[in-house]
């Protein structure tokens, strides 16, 4: 099945939506995570309590971060493609497929550490104050 | 693309190649003339124009920043009064940011991304000649006004109540307003022509794995002045409606909150540090490889560093905000991505120093500033570590501390890498080589005078001297820091002064051969003006490696004797090639617009209506208003959808390529639908500002009083419904003129233009016909700047169907060239967008709180 899932993930096109599917992925959950609590403490004040802000925070991170692993797979399964090792600097479209998936697979990586990054806040702070 | 007919030229006969040469040389050729020479378009000239400019503006703001330090040399100093003080800091930090750092890139992306990217000019070059005199006229405009004791003095990030109120902030702050949004839209124009530029004007073979890294950097930081400067150029609108109308967007006594303008502000501002510091260490990664002698390290890490930080940079701005008084998990979330984007960052610094380890470093003045550079952007980017975090900013907020790590930032990621470029790029651009000598006789005082000057601030910062004060007391401890501060400040000019010799020494000094560092890249293909050859390459080449001139055999010379794509100026035409945004294979060949006065005219009306609107002279506003909308008409109609004689032309190398394309094949729709990303962008600003305010009340809407209640469904669906049929109606314009039906065609624009026409009209009934008063309340105020900007874009949309049926009437539009109503059409689905959003959000939102 991995197989599979790996040959899937090969046979799909890289292009520069691709690339920056990861650190979209941050900017929405980044959004989501900072609307999410701005709001309830705009309208509830500097007591009101973040149980439920915390819980929405936890789930649209693990969310977030399963999307980029999901993508970071697919750059990674493409990166082990046969037949061209490094440095992918000729003008065909096997180097410019692989430089495309090696590029995304390190933004998948920066963008699952700023996910983490984000999420960290909720779990350090109760309510507004 | 079929295969061409047999007449090839010979390129082995000199006699063709010299025919040749005679055509492009009459073709690229300058205009002369006193006044008609300022006419010229081409990338050599304008961004020579926009260097030199911005260079001038930066000189300008930095004997500001003398003055100031000459002010605070010694305690109680009464060199400049405080009013004086408060406008020289002002002015120092807007220069810099708004007619210095963004515009110098600009201007030196328009004089080398074409010639990086093989390129005779860029895709519209009229755009470049319009951005840059309208940066010429608004930076005129808001550096003289210090002259006049009217220049804006409420800190570079102007904020309200103080810059809003008119009691406190004179005429200065509406030139901040009007000048500065006047040169954000030249950015804009600027952010449009580069990414058309880099996305569709590449050689062939230029797959995006072959890009110079130049290329990738000024892709995302166009991208990003995309979603930066449009929320500020909302936040200017709301800035200016209060000021000028007594709109009450920030006016905590009738439900606005200055709060948001800080919020719209460093949307904006703390994404423009990296608008500003990415393309200047772009210059390091195209140094960096031509002096280590090898391929830069790590090519797909520089592509992370470039659009991780991209993104990053929109998750920052509130730690400028970090003292306001917001919630801490609010904080945090901001201190987090703070932090994150140190990695990106980080990462191509590493970049740079593994390639010089693995290369054989030749040690040169340019080199000698990019280390320079790296060195103090390092120190800067830690202490940017220290006030990320909130319980340390809250002690260095709003203190030298905070000075000393902007100008770390500033000088090492971005003036010294400019300098770097300055020494490599000067014999490409002049065919002169500046003094190694002086070059490092101005290096070191500059370098141990950012030292001198910014070091102490840090410890004055933190012994609590705060910013912008125009004195302070003997005795606090902080003198002697503040008289080091001063001195080497003026050290650091002395630097400064000695590159400026540097350069008017230049045309005195011998000429040198072309390539004289012998780079890799393809802008050192560029023969240094010996004549007038303005073409940029004499063919554009096929490209193979990331380093043509290091690694494609006998790559020069081939391109020289015209043996690659469009050798020649048959038609005697300027021409680009259009290729393919991912592997760049050749779409089509564009003719691009030539020397015109047009630019400069609109650039002088559109300069009108903001300067105009500054001194309240509304009539003449609005003429000038109509002046520009004539003399950008006229520019449309003259200059763009020119039917070429011919359907197709022989490219070169056996391929034969179409001269018209329309949809997302033609440079000209990606314009728009580029343009239009910045638009709506600035829209939703907008539709952040009403949720902003709902947030902050307990009410919003407030109770429905007179002249409070809002528009209600009728008005704004029947304005919505009208807006969409005009923008259906443009859609099937669109299909019956592409399946040759014209007529009907016809028939439909001009109805689309009578559907949206009246959508305009329905659009401010809406507000209009409940009594919403505009001055009472926050609410009222911002759903008519709603409206306004519906009514205002749908107007713009009536006026493209006119235009669109006028062209299909004059045989300009015809089934196969169909340029302008595709255009449209990008314009209406935004248009469209627009107003479903606006409508049911005033219609509706009211009933559901």
């Amino acid at each position: 099945m991995i197989h599979n899932l790996i040959q899937r993930a090969q046979q799909r096109a890289a292009t520069l939506w691709a690339l920056i599917a990861p650190p979209t992925i941050w900017a929405l959950h980044f959004l989501f995570c900072y609307i999410y609590a701005a709001v309830r403490c705009a309208k509830g004040g500097p007591l009101q309590s973040l149980s439920d802000v915390r819980v929405g925070i936890a789930i649209a991170t693990v969310v977030a971060l399963l999307l980029v692993g999901i993508s970071g797979f697919v750059a990674w399964a493409q990166t082990q493609l046969e037949g061209d090792p490094p440095p992918h600097q000729e003008s065909t479209y096997e180097d410019q497929h692989r430089f495309l998936a090696t590029s995304k697979l390190l933004l998948a990586g920066l963008s699952f550490v700023a996910i983490v990054y984000t999420a960290i806040p909720a779990f350090m702070f109760a309510d507004c104050r | 693309m079929a295969s061409s007919p047999p007449a090839i030229p010979d390129q082995n006969d000199p006699a063709v190649r010299a025919a040749q040469e005679d055509r492009l040389r009459a073709v690229w050729a300058a205009p002369r003339g006193l006044f008609f020479k300022w006419t010229d378009t081409n990338n050599n000239a304008v961004g020579i124009w926009y260097t030199v400019t911005a260079f001038g503006m930066m000189l300008f703001a930095g004997v500001l920043a003398l003055i100031m330090r000459a002010q605070l040399a010694i305690p109680n100093n009464d060199l400049v009064s405080a009013s004086t003080y408060n406008q020289l800091f002002t002015l120092h930090g807007s220069m810099m940011m708004f007619l210095f750092a963004v515009p110098i890139f600009e201007a030196v992306s328009v004089l080398l991304l074409p010639q990086l990217l093989g390129a005779r000019d860029l895709p519209f070059p009229r755009l470049s000649a319009f951005g840059y005199w309208s940066f010429l006229i608004g930076g005129v405009f808001v550096a003289g006004s210090i002259f006049f004791g009217a220049a804006p003095d409420g800190g570079w990030f102007m904020y309200p109540p103080l810059s809003t109120e008119p009691a406190l902030a004179g005429i200065g702050a509406d030139i901040w307003m009007l000048g500065l949004t006047f040169i954000e839209v030249s950015s804009i124009a600027a952010a449009v022509e580069l990414i058309v530029g880099v996305l569709k004007c590449r050689p062939p073979g230029m797959r995006l794995n072959l890009m110079p890294l130049y290329a990738w950097y000024i892709l995302v930081v166009a991208v990003m002045i995309l979603f930066a400067f449009p929320p500020l150029i909302a936040g200017d609108l709301l800035f200016e409606l209060e000021r000028l109308l007594d709109w009450p967007f920030f006016d905590a006594s009738r439900g606005g909150d200055p709060i948001l303008w800080q919020h719209l502000f460093w949307i904006f501002g703390h994404p423009e540090v990296y608008i500003i510091f990415l393309p200047s260490i772009a210059i390091i990664a195209m140094v960096v490889p031509t002096f280590a002698r090898r391929h830069l390290l790590g090519y797909p890490w520089i592509v992370l560093a470039a659009v991780g930080t991209g993104f990053l940079s929109f998750g920052l701005w509130v730690h400028h905000m970090f003292a306001v008084g917001l919630p801490r998990i609010s904080i945090g979330f901001f201190s987090a991505a703070s932090e994150a984007v140190a990695i990106p960052t980080g990462v191509q610094i590493f970049v740079f120093i593994a390639t010089i380890w693995a290369g054989s470093m030749i040690w040169s003045t340019p080199m000698l500033y990019a280390a320079g550079a790296l060195v103090v952007f390092v120190i800067g980017g830690l202490t940017g570590v220290m006030v990320a975090n909130a319980p340390f900013d809250w002690q260095a907020h709003d203190t030298y501390f905070v000075v000393a790590h902007l100008h770390y930032v500033l000088i090492g990621g971005m003036l010294f890498p400019l300098f770097a470029g300055l020494y490599y790029y000067w014999p490409l651009v002049t065919g002169k080589k500046l003094s190694d000598r002086l070059g490092h006789i101005a290096f070191w005082p500059m370098f141990v005078g950012v030292h001198l000057a910014f070091f102490p601030m840090h410890i004055s910062g933190l012994m609590g001297m705060p910013r912008r004060v125009y004195t302070y007391p003997a005795g606090l401890g902080i003198s002697t820091l503040n008289l080091l501060s001063t001195i080497g400040a003026f050290l650091f000019a002395a630097g400064v002064a000695a590159i400026v010799i540097d350069l008017l020494l230049s045309p005195r000094r011998p000429r040198v051969p072309r390539n004289v560092w012998n780079a890799g890249t393809l802008e050192w293909l560029a023969v240094p003006k010996t004549q007038d050859e303005d073409w940029g390459v004499r063919s554009i080449p096929l490209i193979e490696s990331r380093y043509p001139l290091w690694d494609q055999p006998d790559f020069v010379r081939k391109v020289d004797e015209g043996r690659f794509y469009l050798p020649d100026a048959e038609e005697g035409k300027r021409e680009l090639m259009i290729t393919t945004v991912l592997d760049a294979k050749p779409l089509q060949i564009a003719r691009i617009g030539g020397p015109s006065v047009v630019p400069m005219l609109a650039a002088v009306t559109l300069g009108g209506v903001f300067i105009l609107t500054t001194f309240h002279l509304y009539w003449p506003a609005l003429a000038s208003g109509v002046a520009a909308l004539g003399v950008i008409l006229w520019w449309l109609a003259t200059g763009t959808g020119i039917h070429p004689e011919k359907a197709e032309k022989p490219a070169g190398l056996g391929l034969t390529l179409p001269l018209y394309s329309s949809g997302p094949n033609s440079s000209g729709w990606w314009a728009m639908f580029i343009t239009m990303i910045g638009d709506a962008t600035a829209f939703f600003s907008l539709i952040f500002s009403y949720f902003y305010y709902w947030t902050i009340h307990p009410q919003f809407p407030p109770n429905p009083g007179p002249g409070l209640a809002g528009p209600g469904p009728f008005w704004s669906m029947v304005a919505l419904a009208l807006i969409l049929a005009g923008w259906a109606l443009t859609i099937a314009a669109r299909e019956a003129n592409a399946r040759g039906r014209v007529a009907l065609a016809r028939l439909a624009l001009l109805i689309g233009a009578a559907a949206t026409s009246a959508g305009t009209v329905a659009s401010l009934l809406g507000p209009w016909s409940s009594g919403l008063d505009p001055k009472l309340h926050v609410y009222p105020a911002i759903v008519w700047l709603l409206a306004m900007w519906v009514a205002a874009h749908a107007a713009i949309g009536v006026i493209m169907q006119i235009f669109t049926l006028g062209c299909s009437l004059a045989g300009r539009m015809t089934p196969a060239y169909d340029g302008d109503v595709r255009n449209i059409a990008v314009y209406h689905h935004f248009l469209a967008l627009t107003a479903v959003v606006t409508f049911v959000v005033i219609g509706f939102f009211p009933g559901l709180t």
